[in-house]
């Protein structure tokens, strides 16, 4: 099913009898556990940009919108979407344009996510459909509301689990009139992560730092040129900061050797590339993002490395650790056991059926979380019919 | 007056066993019953309204909480979260057959990562002392609501507290990384920690701002920042709200996001020049305060744009900070705007609606005829470039008919916020002033969708529940 209108989803939901996978484009479906359901229903029916008032840094769209139509209409407006929601299909192997209301139910967030937030920082407010077939408004479109429970930050990244967005509201920003990066190049990752923490521990606001080992960094056009590991800090600002912050950053990180500097296009690029994870693509059946304190992330690399072979690179800092590698339960195990080692969670991203119906695609919650979590689904779905099973088995 | 829950009988007939109990959980000095000494807790930023709570437990540790939560839960005791009690929503209002939670004595700093820039806080610890603890390593903490010398970081957790700069740094929800909180069974859980973005459902984001309604926060991770090189302000006055208005358009419409931008209207100026002698210009209608942070040549670039783009909208004067001192000087006025109001007006009551940026003119001259139509002074600050308004009223509050008044034009205010496309509260909070007016923003079917998300982590309505949401019949009858 994919109703025209927001009435087309609320009758959708109200006239179910059985499950129903919840999706936007199918652009992120590989992630996390597959769901059994009678039927689709999709919001990409549902599309449009109901309200964009640039001076007031609000957009308002109906939640099948394809993110790269509100990437454009920003950008001609000089403005951009703050999280830089990623493009996953390349490496989940996935077509369909990639929504709204996908990027917002999944809170997927790219590089500037270390400085700036999550996809779910910047929604202001959401129109929903319960599992009842009730119509939910939360938050509005101002950019300081505290109005009741919040149910923005709740719904997003809720898997489309517990309603279906129609309707999103996000506050976006002026774009940088100038992009540079600096590049250090040959460290290896404990050092990279020493290097990044200098760079975002600045006062110099950097806005993205990575580290890709040489083999990942080959990978990426814009710095395969380098032959190395490339450890990345991003600045974006108006153009005199940019150069200037760029010459106190290079003093600054003196002790990990001599930056090269990235100027505005080739930083684009190759940040784009990052983000969609592109370094991973066709590296193996499986990929994970596992989330841990920045310091922990070499030795998650390191760990998985020896624990099966892993490739990977290091983003945000070296907080967020992206894994390829064979799709095993004997591989995800160690995944399970490197990340809760590291103090971090991990993400199954994509994998055959068999193993995401079978292993843990996120970590377990303890035990009274799991009772309330149980509780807030039914508070919202009684039946049990969104997404039924995407994050936790039998949910 | 807002309604009160009817405090249980049952409850207030056991107080003595209460109280007993609580003292088995806790140190000697953490349960106070006293009538003298409960007296201080029976209000709080909010005094208009009071009510002298059960008895007040004041525990040292998360598993001291747990055993009160516990305890409270078997015995069906209503329990109300407190932490510096500054809130101005009366988020900290106690109830007759309530005990009053507080956690100022939970005040340590646990844990600080300058490597992963974080820091591990009890709930008791103020919120400008975490920026304390890390400012020697030019570090901050970001939120800064305007009573940060005394509120409580657990406070702003639960009230997604925001401040003069969340335009460039967020507010509380955009600044937390994890939470040990108990629920409300005395079960002591760990939501999300030192990293981003924990995987499934996004707690931290919904106990954030949740008013206490969940459960209780007895430690926050924190993210700390680096503190820019130097920061630095100006001054732009203007001869209307419109032109004040079209002004700060200009301002984000080319793309500058300054760090701070405040508006005053003429009686905010007015009171605030009496008070601070901040040198504000007298003629003027509206006054912009305007910072940007960054090294000096990006100050200088940065208020330069920032000049020209005021000049082009004829101000009556323009003064651009020469030094930090002078930047002191500018932000004097501002931040002491509360001060300033209530030596004017024995009583005010502080509004805190959004509105659209884009309807400030025309909410500021409804509010002028309000004011006129109740007789009542009301002086505007806002945070003008995120549309967070704040009126505050004046008001005697010896005369109850005047109190009432000003109840009722602040409600017109809030209303009148709603209608032009905003909320209620931008960062107060509900608490009790705003919870019956919680229908204006919110349908019945999604008032009880939230109910029903509280019940799903409080089914006996323990937690708070004379706040946030508008009382049912069952709280009523109790």
């Amino acid at each position: 099913m994919m109703p025209g209108d927001e009435a087309g989803i609320v009758a959708a939901i109200r006239d179910a009898t059985a499950p129903l996978l919840i999706q936007g484009a199918g652009s992120k479906l590989p992630m996390l556990r597959p769901v059994q359901a009678a039927a689709t229903l999709s919001t990409s029916g549902l599309t449009g940009i109901t309200l964009y008032s640039p001076k007031e840094l609000v957009l308002s769209a109906r939640a099948g919108t394809p993110v790269a139509d509100l990437v454009a209409a920003t950008a001609a407006a000089g403005q951009h979407l703050i999280a830089e929601p990623p493009d996953y299909r390349r490496v989940l192997a996935t077509t369909g344009a990639g929504t709204i209301g996908g990027a917002v139910a999944t809170n997927l967030s790219g590089p500037r996510r270390v400085a700036w937030g999550a996809m779910r920082d910047h929604v202001l407010g959401v129109r929903a459909v319960n599992g009842q077939g009730e119509l939910i408004r939360a938050g509005g479109r101002v950019l300081k509301n505290v109005t009741g429970l919040d149910l923005c930050k709740l719904l997003s990244g809720s898997h489309g689990t517990l309603a279906v967005m129609t309707e999103i509201t996000i506050k976006v920003l002026p774009m940088p009139e100038r992009r540079a990066t600096l590049v250090l190049k040959g460290l290896d990752a404990t050092r990279a992560v020493a290097a990044m923490s200098a760079a975002l521990g600045s006062p110099y606001a950097v806005s993205a730092a990575a580290h890709l080992p040489a083999a990942m960094a080959a990978r990426v056009p814009a710095l395969a040129w380098f032959g190395a590991s490339v450890t990345l800090a991003r600045l974006e600002d108006f153009a005199p900061s940019v150069v200037y912050r760029a010459d106190r950053l290079r003093a600054e990180l003196a002790e990990f050797g001599a930056a090269e500097l990235l100027d505005d296009g080739a930083s684009l690029a190759g940040w784009a590339d990052i983000g969609d994870v592109l370094p991973l693509v066709g590296e193996g059946e499986a990929v994970w993002r596992i989330s841990v304190r920045p310091s922990q992330g070499p030795g998650v690399l390191h760990a998985l490395e020896n624990a099966f072979g892993a490739t990977g690179f290091l983003d945000w800092g070296g907080g967020l650790v992206w894994i390829a590698g064979p799709a095993t339960e004997a591989a995800h195990a160690a995944i399970e056991t490197a990340a809760r080692a590291a103090g971090g969670v991990w993400t199954l991203m994509r994998a055959p059926d068999p193993l995401r119906s079978t292993v843990a695609v996120v970590p377990p919650e303890a035990a009274a979380l799991a009772r309330i979590g149980r509780q807030v689904k039914a508070a919202f779905d009684p039946r049990g019919l969104l997404n039924p099973g995407r994050l936790v088995a039998g949910s | 007056m807002i309604e009160q829950p009817h405090p249980k009988q049952d409850v207030l007939n056991r107080r003595d066993q209460i109280i007993a109990g609580l003292r088995r959980l806790l140190p000697a000095s953490g349960v106070i019953a006293e009538a003298l000494r409960l007296k201080p807790y029976e209000t709080d930023g909010l005094s208009a309204y009071r009510e002298v709570p059960l008895a007040v437990a004041l525990p040292e540790t998360t598993e001291q909480v747990a055993a009160v939560m516990a305890f409270c839960q078997a015995e069906g005791v209503r329990v109300v979260p407190r932490g510096a009690g500054t809130s101005l929503s009366g988020g900290a209002l106690p109830m007759a057959d309530a005990v009053v939670l507080g956690l100022m004595r939970m005040n340590r700093i646990l844990d600080i990562d300058y490597a992963d820039r974080c820091a591990v806080v009890q709930a008791g610890v103020t919120n400008i002392g975490i920026t304390q603890a890390v400012a020697a390593r030019q570090f901050f903490y970001a939120p800064d609501p305007s009573s940060q010398l005394a509120c409580m970081i657990g406070g702003n957790v639960n009230m997604n507290s925001g401040g003069a700069h969340c335009l460039r740094y967020g507010v509380t929800a955009n600044n937390l990384l994890g939470l040990k909180i108990v629920t409300v069974d005395g079960e002591i859980l760990d939501i999300g920690g030192a990293y981003l973005d924990a995987a499934g459902y996004d707690w931290l984001g919904l106990l954030t701002g949740s008013e206490g309604q969940l459960a209780i926060v007895t430690e926050v991770t924190v993210r700390i920042l680096r503190s820019p090189e130097g920061a630095r302000a100006m001054l732009a006055a203007f001869d209307s709200n419109e032109v004040a208005g079209a002004c700060v358009d200009s301002i984000i419409g080319s793309g500058i996001i300054p760090v701070a931008l405040e508006f005053m209207d003429r009686p905010a100026i007015h009171a605030c020049e009496a008070f601070a002698h901040a040198g504000y210009p007298l003629d003027a209608e509206a006054l912009l305060i305007i910072e940007v942070e960054g090294s000096v040549a990006e100050q200088d670039d940065l208020l330069a744009r920032i000049r020209a783009i005021c000049a082009g909208h004829s101000p009556i004067s323009l003064e651009v900070a020469a030094t930090a001192a002078q930047s002191l000087a500018i932000w004097k006025g501002r931040k002491g705007a509360f001060g300033a109001v209530g030596r004017i007006s024995p009583d005010y009551l502080c509004m805190d609606g959004t509105i659209p940026t884009s309807e400030l003119p025309h909410v500021l001259r409804r509010i002028g005829e309000m004011s006129v139509s109740y007789g009542l002074q009301v002086a505007n600050i806002f945070h003008a470039g995120d549309g967070n308004l704040h009126p505050l009223i004046m008001f005697d509050a010896n005369d109850p008919a005047s109190f009432h008044k000003a109840e009722a034009f602040g409600a017109d205010i809030l209303k009148l916020c709603v209608e032009v496309g905003g909320c209620l509260t931008g960062e107060h909070g509900v608490g009790v002033e705003k919870r019956d007016l919680m229908g204006v923003q919110f349908t019945e079917i999604e008032l009880d969708q939230q109910r029903r998300l509280k019940s799903a982590f409080d089914p006996g309505w323990l937690l708070n529940a004379n706040k946030v949401f508008p009382l049912t019949a069952a709280l009523r009858a109790a």
